[in-house]
């Protein structure tokens, strides 16, 4: 008997815990660090968390495997080293890593499970799940766990969704996840999906949730979530992620707990890793300000943050201009290059006003 | 002595119907055969009834004619293209293939066409390929272009099942175009596929990078230059804005960069113009037979006495 059963929908995730979470400040934070993670970093990261029983920890540029690149930034260190770094580290966590169909390929999965990660997570925008069958089917083959994300899911309803985790599903995916990218969803929001999903997959394949901040969400959707059926939650520690980060992972640990849901992670250890550990490797606290929470309110893409910040500087335009374009563009994850195209033309048409005066 | 060269369309759906149109309006080309395997498909259809002799009995039907085409477009899929070509080399009829097959060399019409206008088969790369590829050139024509990515997006309904299943083969093949014909020394390519309704035009981005002392000037011009030479013959091609030089910082790993931003409207012959992906292959596709047809034409002619 567990709290969980007070909610019909709940799902413990095995005999022992009744969600796993993953950690993805060393993926997700990789959007907040502008992708200069060292191996140093990984190391004390991977150490404090490893040893608070944070059972996944995720290691990855933050645009997956390949995102080292002009259009997402090029990383300090490659990603495949941080991923060895993190394994060599690891003594209870398993490593996982992230792949976006169309940006990394079928080779660079085979390259990060050559160096010992051992869960394959395959990104795809919600609509588009068809993109990722050889990837899964890949990533089964090698042995690997797998996970699936649906991104941007605020976008599209519960029935979509469900639909594109049914491909997902049985393309080889062991368990979907509902991706808050834009951090949009609120409370209702966010379980009506994990039910559908749950409806729709039955025991085929778990659903997950992994949510962002930007409306300042995150531990009460991913709470609703788990009421709902989730058996994976994903989150950050000391929020580390793009956007206002994510959900903080010693936030939720400290909630779950104090509702008796098991997380096998030690809330006291989390705690100070948090402070102790996580932070110091950050350049600065992921904030719910003004550039955040217009992503969260406009619907755009969490990783867009730092790029909209960038392309404001060098262009001498307004950043949360840049996002609302961007919403209004309906951009999805990946398409960094067009804020550039967007600051563009807000200059022109800043010096054309100007020029009017 | 004819004027023009005959050609066959191998595969009636939506880019061999596209197809159709725009060879219909070329002054050296007569589309005369249409090939399909469904005869119900409304390409064999609309074929016939602008007086093409339209099959359903594929391309036995079509190499068994007592006149054969002196080109043949396949826009089949990779499968059939790859048991079609050693038959049309065999007859000596050209092959231009818009499946990814990857057969014959590569070809961008307004980078390389000259190079390969006897090649028995020849291929269109992808459709990011055709766009972008043009743009690393005219890079590369000025300064060494060390490294070079490209961004495609395009609207999801015109991603069909063929490229959704092989996402990596679009990667893959883009990534080469852009060494091989290109002139980067290392290529990336990148696909995104956007659902956004109305469904937004095929945008591409390509990042370049260039030595820190380039004449920015000279790169700006050959890229403009360029933009005109690919809408010679693909009109909704244009720049979306004049080129962006950034000089090097920690995020572009070190390297000075030159950013180009394209968007291709097509022409809504048979596609519709959010479809530009699919336009720059058909319009491609009917540049490289002209310039197929050129010569065949020239070869025709009797030599002077």
């Amino acid at each position: 008997m567990t709290a969980l059963s007070a909610f019909p929908a709940a799902k413990a995730y095995s005999a022992d815990l009744d969600i796993r979470v993953t950690d993805s400040s060393l993926r997700d934070g990789s959007h907040a660090k502008r992708h200069q993670f060292t191996p140093e970093h990984v190391r004390s990261i991977v150490g404090a968390l490893d040893d608070a029983g944070v059972p996944v920890i995720e290691v990855t540029h933050g645009d997956g495997l390949g995102g080292s690149s002009f259009n997402y930034g090029f990383s300090h260190t490659p990603e495949q080293e941080l991923i060895k770094e993190a394994v060599k580290t690891a003594t209870r966590a398993k490593i996982a890593f992230l792949m976006l169909p169309g940006l990394g390929v079928q080779d660079d999965i085979r390259e990060a499970a050559g160096n010992g990660a051992s869960i394959c997570r395959i990104a795809t925008h919600c609509t588009e799940a068809d993109i990722s069958l050889q990837h899964f089917g890949l990533a089964r083959e090698l042995g690997l766990e797998t996970v699936g994300f649906l991104m941007m899911s605020h976008s599209q309803p519960p029935e979509v969704l469900a639909k594109q985790a049914r491909i997902m599903a049985d393309a080889g995916c062991q368990c979907v996840y509902v991706v808050d990218s834009a951090g949009a969803l609120i409370m209702e929001q966010s379980s009506d999906r994990i039910g559908a999903l749950v409806a729709e997959l039955g025991d085929d394949a778990q659903v997950g949730f992994h949510g962002h901040e930007n409306l300042g969400l995150g531990v009460a959707n991913s709470i609703l979530a788990v009421r709902a059926g989730a058996q994976q939650i994903d989150g950050s520690t000391r929020r580390f992620g793009a956007g206002a980060g994510n959900t903080p992972v010693e936030g939720f640990v400290a909630v779950a707990e104090k509702l008796g849901i098991r997380t096998g992670i030690d809330t006291l250890k989390i705690i100070d890793a948090a402070e102790d550990v996580v932070r110091p490797v950050m350049d600065g606290e992921c904030l719910l300000d003004r550039l955040s929470l217009t992503m969260g309110y406009a619907g755009v893409y969490s990783s867009f943050l730092k790029h909209a910040d960038a392309q404001a500087e060098r262009y001498g335009v307004s950043g949360a201009e840049i996002l609302i374009e961007a919403g209004r563009r309906k951009l999805v994850g990946g398409q960094e290059d067009q804020l550039i195209d967007i600051a563009v033309a807000l200059a022109a048409k800043n010096s054309t006003l100007a020029g009017k005066n | 002595m004819t004027s023009t060269a005959t050609a066959a369309i191998v595969g009636s759906g939506n880019i061999g119907t596209d197809l159709l149109y725009k060879l219909q309006r070329s002054g050296t080309i007569e589309p005369r055969w249409m090939i399909g395997v469904d005869p119900d498909s409304e390409g064999l259809q609309r074929a016939a009834a602008l007086g093409l002799e339209a099959s359903a009995e594929g391309v036995d039907w079509l190499l068994t004619r007592g006149e054969l085409p002196d080109l043949v477009f396949e826009a089949t899929s990779a499968y059939v293209h790859r048991a079609n070509a050693p038959r049309y080399a065999e007859l000596g009829i050209q092959a231009i293939d818009l499946t990814p097959a990857a057969i014959g060399p590569a070809v961008v019409p307004a980078v390389n066409l000259d190079e390969h206008r006897d090649a028995p088969n020849v291929s269109l790369i992808t459709c990011g390929g055709q766009a972008t590829i043009p743009m690393v050139a005219a890079v590369s024509r000025v300064v060494e272009v060390p490294y070079a990515e490209i961004v495609a997006s395009v609207a999801s309904p015109s991603a069909g099942p063929g490229t959704r299943a092989n996402i990596d083969e679009f990667t893959r093949a883009t990534s080469r175009g852009i060494e091989v014909i290109g002139g980067a020394r290392k290529g990336k390519a990148i696909i995104i596929l956007n659902p956004a309704e109305p469904p937004m035009f095929m945008q591409d981005t390509i990042f370049c990078a260039i030595p820190e002392d380039a004449d920015r000037d000279a790169i700006a011009a050959s890229i403009t230059k360029m933009a005109d030479d690919v809408a010679g013959y693909v009109p909704g091609y244009r720049l979306r804005t004049e080129p962006q030089f950034d000089d090097p910082n920690p995020m572009s790993g070190g390297m000075a960069r030159v950013a180009v931003f394209i968007e291709v409207e097509g022409a809504g012959d048979f596609l519709p113009p959010y479809s530009g992906n699919l336009d720059i292959m058909t319009a491609a596709a009917t540049a490289v037979g002209e310039g197929f047809a050129g010569r065949i034409l020239a070869d025709r002619t009797p030599a002077a006495s």
